[in-house]
């Protein structure tokens, strides 16, 4: 077998291991997707009268693609806390000990979580829906749209991932990672139009790249309406090939600095 | 390959490791025949894990060379995990898989096919005592239980080299001689083992030589008996009931013993090494009689690792230098 059969092979492997652990421990897919339910519930009805939009769209229609990114972000920061898990509990120096592909283990985590992170979207779209959400584009454009989602949060998996190895204790890479998480989510499209942001904020959150993913969403499942306001930054004109940058950037950056950390770590 | 190392399945030259400014190895060699066990004998921070590390591939060493298999470990390292198995001193199994699903998972790992590994995992399973629990996740499984399979785990592939990192650290004394009789039972088949071990009973019980190492270096070698006539035998200990007694037990065992006799006044014990057994403890009891000692216990035992190190060293194995326990955990 070639050496890229053996990755895949091995991170198949790993990823059947890491999804069985979800299987064994129900409560982890419960809460991963009570969550974000209760978000589109709390946005929905308790902010969504107070928050201006422009004519023609519902909150639902506006929150939504808003919900399904924060979620996916958040939901990657799982991966970093796992893996230090993994580290705690000696099971990496096993992993590292035997004759397996130097990736599949990092591999095999972070296409796990990508899985979850796929569950949670189809909670949160089917919960949507109740709420008054509408996918109005065509099938392919939405079927664009949760392919970006995912592709964004894998990318930021890998980020998690060299958190993890290097943060090494499950609790802290959790309280990091939301330090960074957290500001990203908000200071962004997610829950309110960007036209209500103070300038100084406003430009970092035209930029930043989960106002991108929220932009492109709401475009490919066609909850823009045509009277919104055309964004003044590139990144917003622009933002599925933006999304796509980022991610590829993330991942040409954070794929071979994980997998480095790896092939260094060890148990305490 | 046996022709290139002589008939040794791991070689040790020269070994040298730091962790910053603290050296955790320095200079340590050591062979071990194929089809033997080496016990790895020290105290906490003596330099074990690292050894055990860096032949498994895990660490790198800074200088000098180790070969696994006639193989380099750091020129040649993916070959080496495919020849060896480690079980590290957490065991290292996944919770939430059961027991079958652990061992199936590390077959397919060592590149086994899909029924090999299964038929393999179900003959181990049965072998240390887990079928019953092979169904159940790893979560309920005793300390002893999961040390096993953890075992188990890294011999799914019939390594020729079997490193195992004090593999009874933490088990009650139960299932410390149940996993006795497992090793020993390794051993029978011709599997060569590294064995590290803060217990010379263990080491005494499951191999056929010991290297000693403290401080990251070798401070002694040889077989067990080789180990114990350097040491010197049995250990006659006496507890007294007062320091008084103490030292007159002391002055009147003194004929028997072949070392000075060593006095512990906070616990009020006497250890003085001897031979010549239970008649040596009836003679040493004589010589209390009368003396007016109150003796609230005595007995022979075998020597430690303690005995061993204050032999070696003049210092005792608990006594840790403060920086020296981090080294069995690098970073």
């Amino acid at each position: 077998m070639s050496s890229l059969s053996h990755t895949v092979s091995d991170s198949l492997v790993i990823t059947r291991r890491n999804l069985i652990k979800v299987k064994r421990v129900p409560d982890l897919i419960v809460f991963a997707t009570l969550s974000p339910i209760m978000f589109v519930l709390l946005f929905r009805y308790v902010f969504g009268g107070a928050i201006n939009l422009p004519d023609g769209i519902t909150y639902a229609e506006f929150l939504l693609p808003g919900i399904f990114a924060q979620t996916v972000v958040f939901g990657s920061t799982t991966t970093g806390a796992s893996i230090a898990e993994d580290l705690q509990k000696g099971l990496i120096d096993r992993f590292r000990s035997l004759p397996m592909s130097r990736a599949a283990v990092l591999i095999g985590r972070t296409v796990a979580d990508l899985g979850l992170n796929a569950i949670s979207i189809v909670v949160m779209a089917l919960t949507g829906l109740v709420v008054g959400w509408r996918i109005t584009s065509s099938v392919p454009e939405a079927i664009g749209g949760f392919l970006l989602l995912l592709l964004f949060a894998f990318a930021v998996s890998w980020m998690m991932a060299l958190v993890g190895l290097l943060v090494r204790t499950p609790e802290v890479v959790n309280n990091a990672s939301f330090i960074v998480i957290f500001p990203l989510t908000f200071v962004a499209n997610t829950f309110v139009p960007l036209e209500s942001f103070p300038s100084v904020l406003r430009t970092f959150a035209e930029w930043n790249p989960v106002s991108s993913v929220v932009q492109a969403a709401r475009e490919l499942f066609g909850n823009q309406p045509a009277s919104a306001p055309v964004p003044d930054a590139w990144a917003l004109q622009n933002p599925v090939l933006y999304t796509i940058i980022w991610a590829a950037v993330i991942l040409a950056v954070f794929v071979p600095l994980a997998v480095r950390a790896y092939l260094k770590t060890s148990t305490r | 390959m046996s022709t290139a190392t002589g008939g040794n399945a791991v070689v040790v030259e020269g070994l040298v490791k730091r962790f910053g400014d603290f050296t955790a190895l320095d200079g340590v060699d050591l062979t071990v025949p194929e089809g033997t066990v080496l016990g790895l004998l020290g105290p906490n921070g003596a330099g074990k894990t690292t050894v055990v590390r860096i032949l498994s591939t895990l660490l790198q060493a800074d200088a000098g060379r180790a070969t696994v298999a006639g193989l380099d470990v750091a020129t040649q390292a993916a070959q080496v995990r495919a020849v060896i198995g480690l079980t590290g001193q957490y065991a290292a199994v996944d919770e939430y898989l059961t027991g079958e699903e652990n061992l199936e998972m590390v077959g397919r790992l060592y590149r086994l096919g899909k029924k090999e590994a299964r038929s393999r995992a179900t003959a181990l399973l049965d072998r240390f005592d887990l079928s019953e629990a092979a169904r159940r996740p790893a979560k309920t499984y005793s300390g002893g239980m999961r040390r096993r399979l953890d075992i188990a785990a890294s011999l799914i592939a019939r390594p020729r080299v079997l490193f195992l990192d004090e593999p009874t650290t933490g088990l009650d004394p139960r299932s410390r001689l149940g996993m006795w009789e497992f090793i020993a039972d390794l051993v029978s088949d011709g599997t060569t083992i590294l064995l590290t071990t803060q217990y010379l009973e263990e080491a005494d019980r499951l191999a056929d030589a010991m290297v000693v190492i403290d401080r990251g270096r070798v401070i002694a070698r040889g077989t067990a008996d080789e180990l114990k006539a350097q040491v010197g035998g049995e250990r006659l200990e006496l507890t007294a009931g007062s320091v008084e007694g103490l030292a007159r037990a002391a002055e009147l065992l003194r004929p028997l013993a072949l070392e000075e006799p060593r006095q512990d006044t906070q616990t009020r014990r006497l250890t003085l090494p001897v031979t010549g057994g239970a008649a040596t403890l009836a003679d040493a009891l004589r010589r209390l009689e009368g003396s007016g000692v109150e003796v609230l216990d005595v007995g022979l035992r075998r020597p430690d690792l303690d005995d061993v190190f204050l032999t070696l060293t003049g210092r005792s194995a608990e006594d840790a230098e403060p920086g020296t326990e981090k080294q069995e955990t690098p970073r």
